[in-house]
């Protein structure tokens, strides 16, 4: 996609934003970081898109909203999903927002690029469906496909929910595997599953990345900022509160989540906390009716409705493994 | 598995204060039987039960957990028991997807006029969790005496 940065300026510009929320390079080029630019230059020397846009810019329309003005913002595909619950959850105001659809063709994951041989790596420019990818020992090029992000690999939509503007093509749903995983875990023993989850899970170091991140983890009050509750302290933590964060966690954003996948993306032990997420969106799926948080306004989540022929709990014991 | 003979689980059960928890009383001034481990927490209907709740149970020592409310359509509430329904069910498929054993777990609808029903399920209930053994996968060892 070309011309984002060009947008940026213009918007801010000609007077439609006060501002613009868009990403700019942290310590290396590769950590993107969301960013707000308030003025011309600053958009001219460190805006940035490319590649490695991954950031879902939707959570900090939340505050940047009630800063007064308008903000402008860039929303990829997956990130308007995201943008249209925060809408519904009454989070962010609508009308001090100017929404830039970009369209995406996926973005790519740095550690999958060193994978593939490429060390010390100074740059990535795209080149079509391949990537040039400059390195201290000279220039390699590479499929994008073979390094997308794990949730890029599995994109379940093109479609952008909501904006002002587009650039580039309006896209489709998509029908993606992206319930694979969650069913070749379920088709496991529930031993297996429970080795599975504590290699992951022990691995967690408590550092809140995927809260931080996630849009639908946008309480004023959270529940693991409560000091007492002990699991925000990884040296005196054990495997229950591991699986405690986790799973709580996953509950307080079932039938929000709208499976943007930055969760994974920012955790910095590789856990794949996708999963979780994917296995109660599934569960609604095929408990309560297909459901796509953030597709439309008016929709009513699963979990504040229900109706008088819905399965009972047993219905969990009685689907695959051993029987009570 | 090591069975330890002197070895008694310990039960949470949540019961709702309109129906669950009047049948407990029924089924106590009717002298029926239920094992002494099931310990009763009352909550003013089944909806009120936080899915923390039930993990902070395992954690402090339960070995199983049973949520006990109004048959479906007779919630005092109204619709209480419809919402707890279907976030019981994602908890409960959630721990199985975790590995951790679904039989500890689970939902019954007692109404006050169900003594015998309240008996019938907790005997059953302890009798399962019995068999299964002590709460190994969700144990805060901290919590252990």
């Amino acid at each position: 996609m070309q011309g984002v940065k060009e947008k940026a300026l213009a918007l801010l510009q000609s007077g439609t934003v006060d501002r613009v929320l868009g990403w700019k390079a942290g310590e290396f080029f590769y950590d993107l970081t969301p960013a707000v630019f308030t003025t011309a230059e600053e958009i001219e020397n460190d805006f940035v898109w490319s590649a490695f846009s991954a950031a879902n810019l939707s959570k900090y329309l939340i505050q940047e909203s009630r800063k007064g003005g308008k903000v402008g913002v860039f929303l990829k595909p997956c990130d308007s999903y995201s943008f249209v619950q925060l809408l519904k959850e009454h989070r962010i105001l609508r009308d001090h927002v100017y929404v830039v659809g970009v369209q995406c063709d996926g973005m790519c994951d740095i550690d999958k690029i060193r994978a593939a041989g490429c060390k010390g790596v100074t740059a990535v420019t795209e080149d079509g469906d391949r990537l040039r990818v400059t390195t201290l020992t000279g220039e390699k090029t590479v499929n994008k496909q073979d390094v997308l992000l794990g949730r890029c690999t599995v994109c379940k939509s093109k479609k952008i929910v909501e904006f002002d503007e587009l650039l580039g093509e309006q896209g489709e749903e998509l029908t993606s595997a992206r319930f694979d995983e969650v069913a070749k875990l379920e088709a496991m023993t529930p031993e297996e599953r429970y080795a599975f989850w504590r290699g992951e899970l022990s691995r967690c170091i408590r550092c809140n990345a995927c809260r931080n991140v996630c849009p639908a983890c946008s309480c004023e009050k959270c529940v693991f900022d409560n000091h007492d509750l002990g699991t925000d302290n990884k040296a005196a933590a054990d495997s229950f509160e591991e699986d405690f964060f986790h799973i709580i966690r996953a509950f307080h954003v079932a039938a929000r989540c709208t499976d943007c996948g930055e969760c994974s993306r920012v955790c910095p032990q590789h856990i794949p906390l996708h999963l979780l997420n994917r296995k109660f969106i599934k569960d609604i799926n095929e408990l309560y009716g297909v459901y796509q948080a953030g597709a439309d306004m008016d929709t009513k989540p699963p979990l504040m409705n229900f109706t008088k022929d819905d399965c009972e709990p047993s219905v969990v014991y009685e689907r695959g493994g051993a029987k009570a | 598995m090591q069975v330890n003979e002197s070895w008694k689980p310990t039960i949470v059960a949540f019961c709702c204060n309109w129906c669950s928890y009047a049948g407990a009383d029924l089924s106590g001034t009717n002298r029926l039987n239920y094992p002494a481990n099931v310990k009763i927490i009352r909550i003013p209907c089944s909806c009120r039960l936080n899915p923390m709740f039930i993990l902070r149970a395992f954690q402090r020592g339960a070995d199983g957990v049973i949520l006990c409310g109004c048959h479906p359509g007779d919630c005092h509430y109204t619709t209480g028991n419809y919402y707890a329904r279907r976030r019981m069910t994602l908890l409960f498929s959630m721990l199985d997807f975790l590995g951790i054993e679904k039989e500890r777990t689970r939902v019954e609808w007692v109404s006050a006029a169900e003594g015998a029903k309240f008996a019938a399920t907790m005997n059953d209930f302890v009798a399962t969790i019995t068999k299964l053994g002590e709460n190994r996968r969700l144990e805060d060892l901290r919590c252990k005496e």
